[in-house]
């Protein structure tokens, strides 16, 4: 291997390729498997040099909206993001569509098959074919970083935001990148035509048209993509169409990595009409391989399925749910497989737990003891570390939806008559989209507890700047909670009594009340206090 | 040439050290790498591992095939054991034998020990002990890569220098006590294999 390479995470090297490709800002909210991709370019000297925008936003719209301002300025721009970001970023993605762009604009959608660390497994492709935008799904590091330097000026060149598209072994594998030559940023400079942005009925409906008619320049595109592959093979009893990290595992499995079928590799989309074309015209079946939901299968299957026989996750093939690797691939080709012996019983389970001495123990101490009286079953809670409260010892919590959910769904369970009604959400998820359900509560006045357990930072991800950080107290009073019954506690053993105390008060108000426990988090400190230590040697 | 490699622990225990000074050697050593990692939810204090893979040839997944590592290096007893599925019948698993208690259910130290003895081609070693003995706790997992140095295709002398490489801004008293248990691994290697 060049000694010239860097070693690169697939989101490392996505960042890389992004600086090297002209980008002037970065925007985006933590969440796995994304969140080293903003990382790196916070602590990339070449960034800084280059005064390239890279600050946390408060949540995935937010960031969607800044990147599309930056487009519109005549700026190359990338918004990041974990798949279920993309949902909360959704109006804004759908609506750039429309509204095109000036400077480039890639999208960077993370997903996480088999739920390593996610609520669910949606595959961001389906958004991109909706939106009606190309994607480019990086097969390998390298890839990842030549998608982000020329998905710029794809964009610029079609008019639309590009995405890219990531699943969880691509954005945390690293391999050997070699870098391109350093492009300049665009200049500032605003829309040749002045009402492109502007979304009314009447603009919108041309620019629509516009985005059909460009429908074929992308289809195009990808025909002549050198993402895009049809590699000929000997044997054409078989067809194989594989997606995205989908042909590693595919030529995994052959010595050399040559397959005997003739394979379509595709990393760009909307799917190349062409060679699907002459793939299936030329093979008797076809075997889809892709990490994620069936998208290209159901397509070429269609809903009657008359063709040829297509095989993949549709007809069990594949397994319909998870994501791919070499063996379960080797076992869709009839290919014997390798096992090692299986797991010895010895070997015992290990989740995930909350870190010894981190505040949100402490809050569930109180928490449990001061709704003794009134029993379980009452209390919603929200995504980031403290949601690992609804493991043992604790059992603490009843739910855990999508951020925010916690206290719009109190308030929804208030509303049918579950008084008290309690919500847990941390710093960074309040700020994220607890804010505007916590307005819903004031507005009426509704009997529950919000629990904001502050831990001055965004812990579940890794410890990034929380955007809540000393504004919790300013923002509830904003909104409109009552001062008495906004409640600052510390979380420690030494408290709980009073603590217990507090919680029990505000839970026979009948108003909304929001109790802040307020304590860093033990990692984020001791990250501080090294990165302080290290300042200070210098 | 190829070395499949499964690194395991649990989050928090920094395998990922391993992973990096194997990775600057093979680099050093004009070898094509994927190591694969796992970041997120397992972080706190679940079962983590890492896929590392070198080759003298370009490598295509980033994950390795079930059945074909080579070599298991576990920095905790019991995690060792859960990645048997992945390992070669021909492969070894090189593994710390001082537990990492955090789940209430964790079996009994012997239990283990006699399951990894069941393992053909297996290297039991008291890392932290030796760590230790070499100046150093914080080195145990050194004293890991050491006792797994034995079975890598990766000249011996590259990997010191990756340690250097990898603690080079540290002061050269950190070095020595990383090579010192460095070498302490091996020698328990090369005398227990
Ligand atoms: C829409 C969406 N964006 C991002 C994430 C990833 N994510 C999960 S928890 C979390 C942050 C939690 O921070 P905070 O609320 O402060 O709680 P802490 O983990 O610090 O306890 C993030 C970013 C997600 N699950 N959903
Ligand atoms: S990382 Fe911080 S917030 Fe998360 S469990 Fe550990 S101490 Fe608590």
């Amino acid at each position: 291997m060049n000694n010239n390479k860097l070693l690169l995470l697939g989101d490392e090297a996505i960042a890389q390729g992004a600086i090297d490709g002209g980008l002037s800002g970065i925007y985006a909210y933590p969440g796995t498997p994304s969140t080293e991709i903003m990382e790196y370019v916070q602590a990339s000297k070449q960034a800084a040099e280059q005064n390239i925008h890279r600050q946390w936003s408060a949540n995935e719209k937010t960031a969607m909206e800044a990147a599309i301002g930056m487009s519109y300025a005549g700026k190359r721009a990338m918004v990041c993001f974990k798949h279920v970001g993309l949902n909360v970023a959704a109006d804004a993605f759908i609506n750039a569509s429309i509204t095109g762009v000036n400077g480039g604009l890639i999208v960077v959608s993370a997903d996480d098959p088999s739920m390593h660390s996610s609520q669910n497994e949606q595959d961001s492709r389906f958004y991109a074919k909706f939106a009606m935008i190309p994607i480019l799904e990086p097969s390998n590091q390298q890839e990842a970083y030549d998608m982000a330097y020329f998905g710029f000026e794809l964009s610029e060149k079609l008019n639309v935001p590009v995405m890219l598209r990531i699943t969880t072994r691509m954005a945390h594998s690293r391999a050997g990148v070699v870098r391109r030559q350093v492009k300049l940023q665009n200049q500032l400079k605003l829309p040749s035509d002045p009402r492109q942005f502007v979304l009314l009925p009447s603009i919108a409906r041309k620019n629509y048209k516009k985005l059909l008619v460009a429908q074929s320049a992308m289809e195009m595109e990808s025909e002549s993509a050198s993402f895009n592959a049809l590699i000929p093979g000997s044997s054409h009893g078989l067809g194989i169409i594989a997606t995205g990290i989908a042909y590693n595992y595919l030529i995994e499995n052959y010595p050399d990595h040559k397959c005997p079928f003739p394979v379509l590799k595709i990393c760009q989309y909307p799917i190349p009409r062409k060679q699907v074309a002459e793939l299936y015209n030329t093979c008797d079946q076809i075997l889809v391989l892709e990490e994620g939901y069936p998208i290209v299968e159901e397509m070429l299957r269609g809903f009657l399925n008359l063709g040829k026989p297509i095989h993949g996750r549709l007809d069990g093939t594949l397994p319909r749910d998870g994501e791919l690797n070499p063996n379960i691939v080797a076992k869709a080709l009839g290919l014997p497989v390798t096992e090692g012996q299986p797991i010895p019983d010895v070997v015992k389970n290990r989740p995930p737990s909350l870190c010894q001495g981190c505040g949100h123990r402490d809050v569930y101490e109180d928490l449990n003891e001061a709704l003794k009286e009134y029993g379980t079953g009452r209390v919603f809670s929200d995504i980031g570390c403290y949601t690992l409260g609804a493991l043992p010892p604790f059992n603490a919590i009843n739910s855990c939806v999508d951020m925010g959910a916690s206290i719009t769904m109190a308030k929804g369970a208030a509303d049918a008559g579950l008084v008290p009604a309690v919500a847990v959400i941390g710093d960074s998820t309040f700020t994220h989209s607890g804010m505007t359900g916590l307005l819903d509560a004031v507005v009426e006045n509704s009997p529950i507890t919000v629990i904001i357990s502050d831990n001055s930072t965004t812990g579940m991800t890794g410890g990034q700047q929380s955007s809540a950080t000393g504004r919790i107290v300013e923002i509830c009073r904003g909104i409109g909670v009552h001062p008495d019954h906004i409640r600052v506690v510390t979380p420690l053993k030494k408290n709980h009594e009073e603590n217990v105390r507090i919680i029990k008060e505000e839970l026979a108000y009948n108003g909304v009340s929001v109790i802040i426990p307020q304590r860093e988090c033990i990692q984020t400190f001791a990250r501080r206090k090294k990165a302080e230590k290290k300042e200070s040697n210098e | 040439m190829k070395n499949d490699i499964v690194l395991a622990g649990v989050g928090g225990q920094g395998i990922l050290s391993i992973a990096a000074a194997i990775g600057l050697a093979a680099v050093n050593s004009n070898l094509y790498i994927k190591q694969s990692e796992v970041h997120g939810m397992s972080q706190r204090g679940g079962d983590v591992q890492s896929h590392l893979r070198i080759s003298d040839r370009p490598i295509a997944s980033d994950l390795i095939p079930a059945g074909k590592a080579d070599m298991i290096i576990s920095v905790e007893p019991m995690e060792g054991l859960r990645y048997l599925p992945l390992l070669a019948d021909s492969g070894w698993l090189v593994t710390n034998t001082t537990p990492f208690i955090n789940i209430p259910d964790y079996p009994k130290p012997d239990d283990i020990i006699a399951r990894i003895k069941a393992v053909k081609h297996h290297i039991a070693i008291d890392a932290d002990s030796i760590a230790k003995e070499a100046g150093s706790a914080r080195s145990s997992n050194i004293v890991m890569l050491g006792a797994a140095s034995l079975f890598l295709d990766i000249p011996f002398e590259r990997i010191e220098e990756g340690i250097r490489q990898l603690f080079g801004r540290k002061g050269e008293d950190v070095v020595q006590q990383n090579l010192k248990a460095l070498k302490l691994g091996r020698e328990f290697s090369e005398k227990n294999r």
